[in-house]
């Protein structure tokens, strides 16, 4: 029973928990607030700068979640909503930058480096395989000789 | 051929190093304004001084001007403040201000105590006209040609460096095109 009245509790100070965080926006649709929660989480704050517009308590961040909300609320698509913003801020409010000209060495970049270091790394094992196969460690004479030398070393012990 | 490869992680390092090196120094808070050649968003605001009447953006046309971003409760402003006095009355520039989500009394006991340096006060208490500029923080200060179009941004407190250095040059561009 005590386990209950404590669970109860509990429940009750969640709600109190979210209804805070959803601040006073209203959707009609649980998709519509994930909607709102995905946009704010990735449109950073140009004031904090490494906080998105979600966790930012500063003031131009609430005029931000304000201005997603309300072109929300006229219909505007995630990309027209993020153009609105990045149009006043600059590229800088998007977490993701966009694909294009400057950007594109930038997302290239991970590929870049994998495939280089693995055409890197077959070229080095390459090589040595085709050295070992070409020339032997020991040519057929030094082996002889050092058979014969390891031969005479055990003859004089 | 085999001598000149071993110089190439060399090469990188001090290619990497050129690059990294001339991030140093830079300010990572003051950022490039996205509104650069586009002109002053249309807006509807209060004159401080005067709630009847009515400013818009043909305020900041027909003469390169300063527009300074401001409010009482911004501290840097209090510190920029008396260059802006010196700039409007000894140079005679033509500073516009913005009162940014500030009050009217407050505005007023600030420039009761520091003096106005403005031609105009634009009143944006809700910060709207501020978030179309795509204001993050006062003090901004931009500067507006005789179009009307943002020819630049910057961020934080003006003072004679930044007014010798940066902001003198674009305005003197600016009036060279007009």
């Amino acid at each position: 029973m005590r386990y209950l009245t404590a669970l109860m509790f509990l429940l009750a100070l969640a709600g109190v928990a979210r209804a805070e965080v959803a601040e006073v926006y209203d959707f009609e649709t649980r998709a519509e607030e994930q909607r709102y929660r995905d946009l704010i989480a990735e449109l950073r704050c140009p004031k904090c700068q490494n906080q998105n517009i979600a966790d930012s308590n500063a003031p131009i961040s609430k005029d931000m979640r304000d201005q997603v909300y309300r072109l929300m609320r006229e219909g505007a698509s995630d990309d027209e909503i993020v153009g609105d913003l990045v149009d006043r801020f600059g590229e800088f409010v998007q977490y993701k930058p966009p694909v294009d000209k400057r950007t594109i060495v930038l997302w290239a970049f991970p590929a870049i480096a994998v495939i280089g270091g693995v055409l890197i790394v077959a070229g080095v094992a390459m090589r040595s395989r085709k050295r070992d196969q070409e020339e032997p460690a020991l040519s057929q004479e030094e082996k002889a000789r050092v058979r014969q030398m390891l031969a005479d070393k055990d003859q004089q012990s | 051929m085999k001598r000149v490869l071993l110089f190439l992680p060399l090469v990188f390092a001090l290619a990497v190093g050129v690059f990294l090196a001339a991030g140093i120094g830079k300010d990572p808070t003051k950022l490039e304004s996205a509104r650069i050649g586009k002109p002053v968003p249309d807006f509807s605001l209060q004159s401080l001084n005067d709630p009847e009447q009515l400013l818009d953006a043909s305020l900041l046309r027909g003469e390169v001007s300063l527009l300074n971003v401001w409010a009482e409760w911004c501290p840097a402003c209090w510190d920029e403040h008396g260059y802006l006095m010196q700039l409007a009355n000894e140079k005679g520039v033509r500073i516009i201000g913005l009162n940014y989500k500030d009050q009217r009394e407050t505005a007023f006991r600030f420039l009761g105590r520091l003096g106005n340096p403005y031609q105009q006060i634009i009143f944006d208490p809700q910060g709207s006209l501020g978030f179309d500029l795509g204001v993050y923080g006062a003090p901004e200060t931009f500067v507006i040609d005789a179009e009307g179009v943002v020819q630049y941004r910057h961020v934080g407190v003006v003072n004679e460096q930044v007014w010798e250095e940066i902001l003198l040059p674009v305005i003197n561009k600016a009036r060279g095109k007009s």
